[in-house]
């Protein structure tokens, strides 16, 4: 099977445009014309060549904001509709190395939610990784829960990083004490521990962020932001390729930073409204059948090491 | 809270059994009752009303609107709900003056104050 079947056909337009947004001025990977990026410029962007030297093509997978347990009007099938995202995943015709999960897996941190999460999130062929969200964080024992079902072989209070092939992936946890008036928080224990990892690369080495809450600002007065996250973009401004994907807001939002290239992921539970679009940052309702395709998973495709990498956005629909 | 509620009223009763004198049994009941009950929505992501006075004694009883969890956290980490889901409750009796600032620690940009005044 080749690359096409991938983005064919439920690749969707806006999820396009939202990344050509993102891109803007950086990459050259897909041809635009008329604001539309022709779907021949994106399978010759997946036909490339491989990248040179000892790192291969590969793809891996994003999945966030999973919220198992949720059940209100917003989606009444939370459930239901990521088993239809982890069914997505198992169709792909090309498999990703790994999964990672941008955290918000379960609604209320309850240890039958992380249980179910686990058994829908399983056989996916291929390693998931995790990083918690304020969801999953919310337990008398504010995280306990998560370690425990996710804290093994991870750090502090569940960061991590590792590499594949050539490429070093971190994934932070800014939801944990957080304080009053501010926004998502790392710490200074997890930004001091991001130092020491960050330390031995080389500048070339591609590097993956992923988190739950935005690391740059989206929307203050929603908390859509990381209010210590200058220093961590600090540690990453001297790597030459940084990907920055998280979920939290549970929409497609891109932005550029020089080096940095930022990526909000759908839901595959429900869409948020867009910054400062509605009162408050709650559960948006949408009819029931424009509901899939607010909702989705994103693959992810790395060619060279010098560019971005490519971003396939894939609705539930 | 109904802990600490359950635990000032059981002083109180030791109070009584003990049979101290009735000036200092009248001091009790007399700080416990102007105390009527109030409420806070949670709402839309805020707290409202954020800021809300009350006599000493007062139980403040907060009720989650939204379908999105919060808690109500003490800045200074006296009290704090679990969190609190749709429609759930969470209560707390301010006993002694002063100004109590909290937050939600999902989301922390929520933020109220109770002031206490006897």
């Amino acid at each position: 099977m080749d690359d096409h079947d991938i983005l064919n056909p439920r690749l969707d337009r806006r999820g396009m445009l939202m990344r050509c947004a993102g891109w803007a001025g950086t990459a050259a990977l897909y041809t635009v014309s008329g604001g539309i990026i022709s779907s021949m410029g994106l399978d010759a962007a997946l036909a490339a060549e491989p990248r040179k030297g000892r790192t291969r093509p590969f793809t891996f997978l994003q999945i966030s904001d999973t919220h198992i347990g949720f059940d209100k009007a917003a989606n009444p099938d939370a459930r239901g509709t990521a088993i239809r995202a982890v069914e997505r995943i198992r169709a792909l015709p090309i498999k990703p190395d790994l999964i990672l999960h941008t955290g918000d897996i379960t609604h209320l941190s309850k240890d039958e939610q992380f249980d179910d999460a686990k058994q829908i999130l399983s056989d996916l062929g291929a390693p998931i990784v995790f990083v918690p969200g304020e969801h999953d964080f919310l337990d008398e024992g504010q995280g306990k829960a998560y370690l425990a079902h996710h804290g093994q072989g991870t750090l502090g209070r569940g960061w991590q990083s590792f590499d594949h092939d050539g490429v070093h992936f971190v994934g932070l946890n800014n939801v944990a004490a957080l304080k009053p008036g501010g926004m998502a928080h790392l710490g200074d224990d997890q930004l001091a521990w991001l130092a020491k990892d960050l330390a031995p690369l080389s500048a070339s080495t591609p590097i993956v962020v992923f988190g739950h809450i935005p690391l740059w600002t989206v929307y203050e007065a929603w908390g859509w932001g990381t209010d210590d996250s200058a220093q961590a973009l600090a540690l990453l401004a001297r790597f030459g390729s940084v990907t920055v994907l998280n979920g939290h807001i549970h929409q497609i939002i891109s932005k550029v930073e020089g080096n940095v290239t930022f990526h909000s992921a759908r839901s595959t539970a429900y869409p948020q409204p867009a910054p400062g679009a509605a009162p408050s940052p709650g559960p948006l309702k949408v009819p029931t059948e424009q509901l899939p395709s607010m909702l989705g998973i994103r693959t992810a495709r790395f060619l060279r090491g010098s560019e971005p990498i490519a971003l396939i956005e894939q609705t539930l629909a | 809270m109904i802990l600490f509620s359950r635990a000032y009223r059981r002083a109180l009763l030791l109070a009584l059994l003990a049979a101290p004198p009735v000036t200092l049994i009248a001091s009790h009941v007399g700080a416990a009752l102007p105390a009527r009950p109030q409420t806070v929505a949670i709402k839309m992501f805020a707290f409202t009303p954020q800021v809300i006075t009350v006599a000493p004694g007062t139980t403040v009883t907060w009720t989650n609107a939204d379908e999105d969890p919060h808690t109500v956290t003490a800045t200074d980490k006296s009290f704090h709900s679990a969190a609190m889901d749709e429609d759930d409750k969470f209560s707390f009796t301010f006993m002694k003056p002063g100004e109590y600032a909290y937050f939600c620690s999902l989301h922390p940009h929520m933020t109220g104050k109770v002031i206490v005044k006897g």
